[in-house]
């Protein structure tokens, strides 16, 4: 669908090159980088929007490297959702279609099944300013799927909202995606934000593509030092959430389960920060709802802390600082307790 | 606001003191003129041909200076705003030079280039444009002297609008005349009006460089001068009265029209 060739790309104050990259039809692509890698950069070269040193862009079998932006049909949602301000929302969303000359019963049809997908038929004749966050998003995905691309590209779309719009603004976009079947390109730098829409990742740093692989790859077999820093120190399990009582549920995964508080059900991902986990040599009568026990594997010294790899299965990174690593000699083959609460847990 | 607060800000007391005397030397001159004028007498000057031909006279040629400078300076102040290049500062300058230099001078060295003598007045000789002495000669005056309003303010809203909103304007089918217009232009349209009227504005108000031009048609700064000149304070004055009172007329309506939109 897109192929990218050995893109270089000259910025300001550093390049992007020997980028090669491969996308799917219908397929949910994540960018996964560091702010200031140049994802955004990546994506306007992919629209056209960006000067391109050497290297191609196919799009279906057709190289565009050079083509107009306007020619390209290919979208773009930046983080600050750049909805035009004198505009309203349903002028912002029927813009692309007026361009193309439709006649007004078409782009009135288009904007209709538009705004009812994504619930916005009450904000049709506000202006942006007006609207929060989470509605301007909407907006801005609405005004960039009229015009049925052949390519959605987000910019970090979900970084300008607050958490709790968030999670229903990323759940929202796969559901889109899985309805519409438009090959997206997501860039972010929130790692669990790829892992939880992306078909195929690609984590981008220092100037260049460090790996592509599915999530599960990425987080399992990071390849490089870089990449392992994204996805290291990160328990990531993958799972099925169901039903426990009235005010928790369980998290089924690798022969362990969690109990979590998420009103979530079936298939996710859970995840559990290092800092979050009490070590003891002893079980812990605690308030905390999840308390297992396991073997310390690996002890990997960072200073005035220690990642501890616990076994159970499966492999649980903990954090404890030097002090209490000491107090409490630690060591490697040791049997301990690991503990941690149901709200310490992210399901996403 | 309490006597409290007075005293233990007297840096603002200071400068409200300070304010206040620049503010009484720019109101005072213009509102002393204004009402110590017979109204009979302003009424005989409305009614004099002259008078009213001269300010007709400076309002369309002003005017016509700022249509002019609209259709060429837009498209600079554009550039300027969205685009690098080497000696962007260089010609950022020069587009300011024009309201430093002394006008009278600005008006000689237009007549040289727009004399008979130089290759640039002759083209237009040929299609049958002359400035000396003539309107043509007025309005390259007032759009030399005044140009420098409209290019600065165009830029600066040129410059705040983002330019990602161009460029989803492009990904959405839009050719670069298309973003040009529908989006650069209407969100950058607020300050194009406020420097087109400030051109216009000090268009009306200029002298120097048009008497080098053109002393003849008379607008009304001139005739304001000739009259001073020739029969003293008395006759110039009414004339002054009436062009003051029709710039801030006209100018309050204008800017009224401007900030109308700005608080909603």
């Amino acid at each position: 669908m897109i192929q990218i060739k050995n893109l270089r790309v000259e910025l300001e104050d550093f390049l992007l090159q020997g980028i090669n990259l491969h996308v799917a039809e219908e397929e949910y692509f994540v960018v996964l980088g560091p702010t200031g890698a140049g994802k955004t950069v990546l994506l306007e070269s992919i629209a056209g929007l960006y000067p391109v040193k050497s290297g191609e862009i196919w799009l279906r079998g057709r190289e565009v490297t050079q083509l107009e932006p306007e020619r390209r049909n290919i979208s773009i949602v930046y983080q600050d959702h750049a909805l035009f301000p004198h505009l309203t929302v349903k002028e912002n969303i029927v813009f692309g279609l007026r361009l193309r000359k439709q006649i007004g019963q078409e782009i009135d049809k288009s904007l209709n099944w538009l705004a009812e997908l994504l619930g916005i038929v009450h904000l049709l004749d506000r202006k942006p300013d007006t609207l929060s966050g989470g509605e301007r998003q909407k907006v801005a995905l609405a005004r960039a799927l009229s015009i049925k691309p052949q390519v959605l590209l987000l910019d970090e779309p979900l970084s300008a909202l607050d958490p709790e719009t968030r999670e229903g603004v990323q759940r929202e976009l796969r559901q889109v995606h899985d309805r519409l079947k438009i090959t997206t390109i997501h860039v972010t730098h929130d790692f669990e934000e790829a892992i939880a829409l992306a078909d195929h990742i690609a984590v981008l740093g220092e100037g260049c593509v460090k790996q592509v692989g599915t999530p599960e790859q990425i987080f399992r077999q990071p390849n490089s030092e870089f990449v392992a820093r994204f996805a290291m120190a990160r328990n990531i399990f993958t799972g099925e959430v169901a039903d426990r009582d009235d005010r928790s549920a369980i998290f089924h995964t690798e022969g362990i389960e969690l109990v979590v508080s998420s009103e979530l059900r079936g298939k996710w991902h859970a995840s559990v920060r290092p800092e979050d986990i009490l070590i003891s040599h002893q079980p812990l009568h605690s308030s905390a709802r999840n308390s297992f026990c396991g073997t310390i594997t690996q002890v990997m010294d960072k200073g005035s802390t220690l990642y501890l790899t616990v076994n159970l299965p499966p492999d649980f990174t903990c954090l404890v600082t030097r002090r209490s690593f000491e107090e409490m000699g630690l060591a490697k083959n040791q049997r301990v307790y690991i503990t941690f609460k149901a709200s310490a847990i992210h399901i996403f | 606001m309490s006597k409290k607060w007075f005293t233990t800000n007297k840096m603002t007391l200071t400068f409200i003191l300070l304010g206040l005397i620049i503010f009484l030397f720019i109101i005072v001159p213009l509102v002393k003129m204004v009402v110590a004028s017979d109204p009979k007498i302003l009424l005989e000057t409305l009614l004099d041909p002259e008078v009213r031909g001269a300010i007709w006279l400076t309002l369309c040629a002003a005017l016509l200076a700022t249509i002019v400078g609209f259709t060429l300076g837009i498209p600079l102040a554009y550039l300027l705003a969205h685009t690098d290049f080497t000696g962007k500062k260089l010609v950022e300058g020069l587009i300011d030079v024009p309201i430093v230099v002394p006008h009278t001078a600005a008006g000689i060295a237009l007549l040289f280039v727009f004399g008979r003598n130089f290759f640039v007045g002759k083209v237009f000789h040929f299609i049958g444009i002359d400035f000396v002495d003539a309107t043509a000669g007025i309005v390259i005056a007032m759009l030399f002297v005044s140009i420098p309003f409209l290019i600065d303010s165009a830029k600066e809203g040129f410059k705040k609008v983002d330019v990602r909103l161009e460029k989803v304007s492009r990904t959405l089918g839009a050719s670069p005349w298309q973003t040009f217009f529908r989006i650069s232009f209407p969100l950058a349209w607020r300050s194009i009006l406020a420097g087109s009227i400030m051109m216009w504005a000090r268009g009306i108000s200029e002298f120097g460089a048009v008497i080098i031009l053109a002393y003849h048609p008379m607008i009304a700064p001139t005739l304001i001068f000739e009259r001073f000149e020739t029969y003293g304070l008395d006759y110039a004055r009414p004339v002054a009265v009436l062009l003051i009172i029709l710039c801030l007329a006209v100018f309050i309506g204008l800017r009224a029209i401007v900030y109308r939109g700005e608080k909603t």
